[in-house]
């Protein structure tokens, strides 16, 4: 299968087989209007499968995102058809309005238009409620 | 402005500051007694109470200020559906410093977020409750002459018990700490007050489900109740409210020197009979509540 390379855009290399779905919801890919191609289980020396996706627009992307589903998904920024630089990801310290606490005693459960607000664990994967300290699995 | 809404919103010396100001009040009342003058209160109870709302006005009442507020959330707008953030943000108006119970977790820290004077954490759901904290430090101090070095058995819920959760945060500050904790496996501590532990190497700890065992080695057992409020099913509830009940027999395997602490209310894991015994001291750390809330206010409202 042959997808063309793009001219000016983004391509986000080695995402886990099977995210690139979340992935492209969590980055709001799907209420733009540009041409995207969304590889799946595509082969790969250093983890098997993986998933491609390729914008062809310049836009700028959420790195927050990417960092909390996989820090190790690489950003590749297309400039006239050649690669102009790789963007470092890294696991977020804050989410903001990224996921929503479910502790049923949480004060964000009940109080209108609070922002949802994680801050990451000293493990450096998993995330805390500010306001309950209730811990929510991050993406492994 | 400062708020106190975690323990750990304070240093070491902060909390020791406000234990040390809280004996210098009991020493010398008078002395403090218009330190507030033409200061307010605010005392917003979205959640009953009886110790920690009352200790709280009387000891603005005893610092010279006045008090205001409400006692439940269904006498405040809170039942019209008003949220924590306009309630805050009007109450502030009105008063100089907020004590502010509630049962969402959490809510006290919002409410910092949006008040324009200082807001306190009168017990958050079973989240934390940092004034319980600094009254059961100046037990500790008061009762044992100190803080480190203590072997400390906390007992009952361990899971919902908020103060538990404070006064474990609060005691990873001293050196050569003991903590036991005895409970039913389902009301164990949460696994981000273990993770708070684990960067703590001058405090070691361990679980244990048998108060016999433990009671011989310890400075202070720190009983807790059961909440039935905290949980979503009464048969959980009835299955686990009675795991551990401290009575005579269990108390004469204690040190003669050591505490009984309770935070209260109590409803029956503590027979009533123990209170006769000199190693009881709950009703003298509600005692205790009062002045380190008087030293927290004072404090606080950065007076003189």
């Amino acid at each position: 299968m042959k997808v063309d390379s793009i001219k000016q855009g983004i391509v986000l290399d080695h995402i886990k087989a099977g995210r690139s779905m979340e992935l492209y919801h969590a980055l709001g890919l799907d209420e733009l209007d540009c041409c995207i191609a969304i590889i799946k289980n595509v082969r790969s020396e250093k983890m098997g499968r993986k998933d491609i996706i390729k914008i062809d627009a310049d836009i700028c992307i959420d790195l927050n995102v990417i960092g909390y589903i996989d820090p190790n998904i690489t950003v590749n920024v297309i400039k006239d058809e050649r690669l102009e630089r790789k963007e470092r990801v890294v696991a977020p310290r804050r989410l903001v309005n990224l996921v929503s606490c479910n502790n049923p005693r949480c004060i964000t459960m009940t109080e209108q238009e609070i922002e949802q607000v994680f801050e990451i664990c000293d493990d450096g994967v998993n995330y805390r409620c500010v306001y309950c300290e209730a811990v929510y699995a991050g993406k492994k | 402005m400062k708020h106190l809404i975690d323990i750990k919103d304070f240093t070491t010396e902060e909390i020791d500051d406000i234990l040390l100001l809280a004996e210098n009040i009991i020493e010398h009342p008078d002395d403090y007694s218009e330190v507030c003058r033409r200061k307010k209160l605010a005392t917003l109870f979205f959640e009953p109470s009886t110790r920690t709302r009352l200790s709280f006005e009387a000891a603005m009442l005893e610092l010279g200020g006045s008090v205001l507020g409400f006692s439940e959330a269904q006498s405040s707008s809170a039942s019209k559906g008003e949220s924590v953030s306009d309630t805050v943000k009007t109450v502030s108006c009105y008063a100089d410093i907020i004590a502010m119970r509630h049962p969402k977790e959490g809510a006290p820290l919002l409410a910092s977020q949006r008040s324009c004077v200082p807001i306190i954490n009168a017990g958050d759901g079973g989240h934390n409750h940092p004034t319980q904290t600094l009254t059961d430090l100046l037990t500790l101090k008061r009762e044992l002459g100190k803080l480190s070095g203590l072997t400390i058995g906390l007992c009952g819920d361990l899971k919902f018990g908020r103060t538990v959760h404070s006064l474990v945060s609060a005691m990873c500050n001293y050196e050569d700490i003991k903590l036991i904790f005895i409970s039913p496996e389902e009301l164990s501590l949460p696994a981000y007050v273990k993770s708070e532990l684990a960067k703590h190497q001058n405090v070691s700890w361990r679980e244990s489900g048998s108060m016999e065992e433990e009671l011989p080695s310890l400075d202070a057992i720190y009983m807790t109740r059961v909440q039935r409020e905290r949980f979503f099913n009464e048969e959980d509830y009835l299955r686990l409210k009675d795991s551990f009940i401290l009575d005579m027999e269990k108390v004469g395997l204690m040190k003669e020197d050591a505490i009984i602490m309770h935070p209260l209310p109590r409803v029956n894991e503590i027979s009533v009979k123990v209170d006769d015994d000199k190693r009881a001291c709950y009703f003298r750390q509600v005692s205790n509540g009062k002045y380190v809330r008087m030293a927290l206010i004072k404090t606080l409202l950065e007076v003189q």
